[in-house]
């Protein structure tokens, strides 16, 4: 098949995710300030009671602002990505989604083009943060800005195709606030995002245990780790891989022959 | 370059259940180039499944469906590029422009973008919204976005379009004007038309009418054929008598 028409299509799925963002300024804020308040208020009161000790990558004695800010970015990517998973549910029920779906390109193209819309998104907003983030004394070294393109890239991936997964099972869009309950909350809080696993371990060996399965603590990881001009191989192993088993969970939600509207119905003969 | 006794649609014995649910049972029919078809049924009756597996939002159990000889399940892209749609939910996005939305149609169908610029312009043209193309959807009236979505299912030239349900929410004089503007293009393009709609009165003397009820086909024909049928003058009293006969059938649901 022709390949210009593949890039058509990508192009126009990404122009119009970026329209759709630009017009919801609220959304652009509020996926702005959230990080923002964490930083500007959590962090200065985690910093007295939290001790941190030097880890890697980090060489030498740092503030907890520091700390936290990968976590703050993968954060800024984790909501992203649940978002998308909320406006393809969103679609579905509006109708939208259809729209996408009865273009002539095989289905599975249509989701990894919806992904990669929803993951340069996601980009725009992490590096507008780390900007903001520099006023905060959270400057890792220059090339760092660079370095954590591709695990944003690799992270931003994995949590939209977690997102596409789920809004598959999602049948109504009220059920979006058990989403924020039973994935978002405990993907963050279990997770290296504001302590380092060793103090869950202190607490909570448990917890830890948790936390070292959960994906998302190895994109916060692979953040953290390329920001400061290293690569931690776990962490791209592991997101790589919950990436293939998201996205090919999803693919297969959607599948038209094995998918879940073959067996439950549309959303319209669902009422 | 296309040969005239291929169907535009062609439905063969579709089956389809959700669950122990039956939603359709054994469905046949087929709508020739040029051909105004509605599809009659009531709310429940199996139209929106129908439409659901001709536009491959998914596969049927059993059966086939063929666009212009293209099989759905073999050669999904090829049917689905001939196939123009219009679902019962408006489906524009009312943030974006009219031309945004057309674009972006006009995108997922893999079209260039001066294709698209001027196709967007004809088909705005023709429903009266050139000067409108600018402006976001959120303000065009009901109407208005139905004659857009309309446009926007005719921007990469479909041989087939499929409404379900079009008039759902718009006024007597609206519904007339978007029936109307459906049958020109019918008659001046040879686009082939599967009208989804309980509404009786939207069927028109020349037009073919497939009755649905409870997932299968009662009768199939012009309005006349349909009427001589049933033994009946008008094609109310018609849709009674296949109904009422029916009611008691098994399959479907309630």
């Amino acid at each position: 098949m022709n390949t210009a028409l593949y890039w058509r299509c990508l192009r126009s799925i990404i122009v119009r995710e970026g329209l759709r963002f630009v017009h919801q300024r609220e959304r652009f804020f509020a996926a702005l300030v959230r990080p923002l308040v964490w930083l500007a208020i959590f962090a200065v009161g985690l910093r007295a009671v939290l001790g941190l000790s030097i880890i890697p990558p980090y060489e030498t004695y740092i503030l907890y602002e520091e700390y936290v800010a990968p976590g703050l970015v993968a954060m800024i990517q984790l909501f992203n990505g649940m978002q998308s998973s909320l406006s393809m549910v969103y679609d579905r029920e509006m109708g939208s989604m259809k729209t996408l779906l009865v273009s002539p390109l095989p289905r599975w193209y249509l989701l990894v083009c919806k992904l990669l819309a929803g993951v340069l998104v996601s980009i725009a907003q992490a590096y507008v943060f780390l900007g903001i983030a520099w006023f905060w004394d959270v400057r890792p070294p220059p090339l760092g800005y660079l370095a954590v393109l591709p695990a944003l890239v690799l992270g931003g991936l994995m949590l939209g195709a977690l997102g596409l997964a789920l809004s598959s099972f999602i049948r109504q869009l009220e059920n979006f606030a058990g989403v924020m309950n039973f994935v978002i909350f405990p993907m963050f809080f279990a997770s290296s995002a504001l302590y380092p696993v060793w103090r869950i371990r202190e607490g909570s060996p448990f917890l830890a245990q948790v936390a070292e399965l959960n994906p998302f603590t190895h994109v916060v990881e692979l953040i953290r780790f390329a920001l400061y001009l290293d690569v931690d191989v776990t962490a791209v192993i592991i997101v790589s891989g919950a990436l293939v088993l998201f996205l090919g969970a999803a693919i297969l939600a959607y599948d038209p022959g094995r998918g879940f509207w073959a067996r439950r119905g549309g959303p319209a003969e669902q009422t | 370059m296309r040969d005239d006794t291929i169907q535009a649609l062609e439905v063969e014995a579709l089956s389809h259940r959700f669950g122990a649910r039956t939603a359709l049972e054994g469905v046949s029919f087929a709508v020739p180039a040029g051909r105004f078809e509605v599809l009659l049924g009531l709310n429940g009756a199996g139209k929106t499944t129908l439409f659901s597996l001709i536009t491959r939002l998914y596969n049927s159990r059993s059966g086939a469906i063929r666009v212009l000889g293209f099989d759905m399940r073999r050669q999904p892209t090829q049917a689905l590029a001939r196939i123009g749609v219009v679902f019962q939910q408006p489906t524009l996005d009312p943030d974006l422009t009219v031309m945004q939305n057309l674009r972006y149609h006009g995108g997922l169908h893999g079209l260039a973008d001066a294709v698209i610029g001027e196709r967007a312009r004809e088909e705005l043209a023709r429903i009266g919204l050139t000067e409108r193309a600018g402006e976001r959807v959120r303000t065009l009236s009901g109407g208005q976005r139905r004659r857009v979505e309309i446009a926007r299912a005719l921007l990469h030239r479909p041989r087939l379009l499929l409404l379900d349900e079009p008039t759902v929410g718009l006024d007597v004089d609206l519904r007339r004007q978007v029936l109307d503007h459906v049958h020109a293009l019918c008659r001046e393009q040879g686009l082939a038309v599967l009208w989804a709609t309980h509404l009786l009165d939207e069927a028109r003397a020349g037009d073919g009418v497939v009755v649905l009820h409870r997932g299968r086909v009662l009768a199939d024909g012009t309005v006349a054929d349909v009427c001589a049928a049933a033994g009946a003058a008008t094609l109310d009293e018609a849709f009674a008598r296949l109904t009422g006969a029916n009611s008691t059938g098994k399959g479907g649901r309630a």
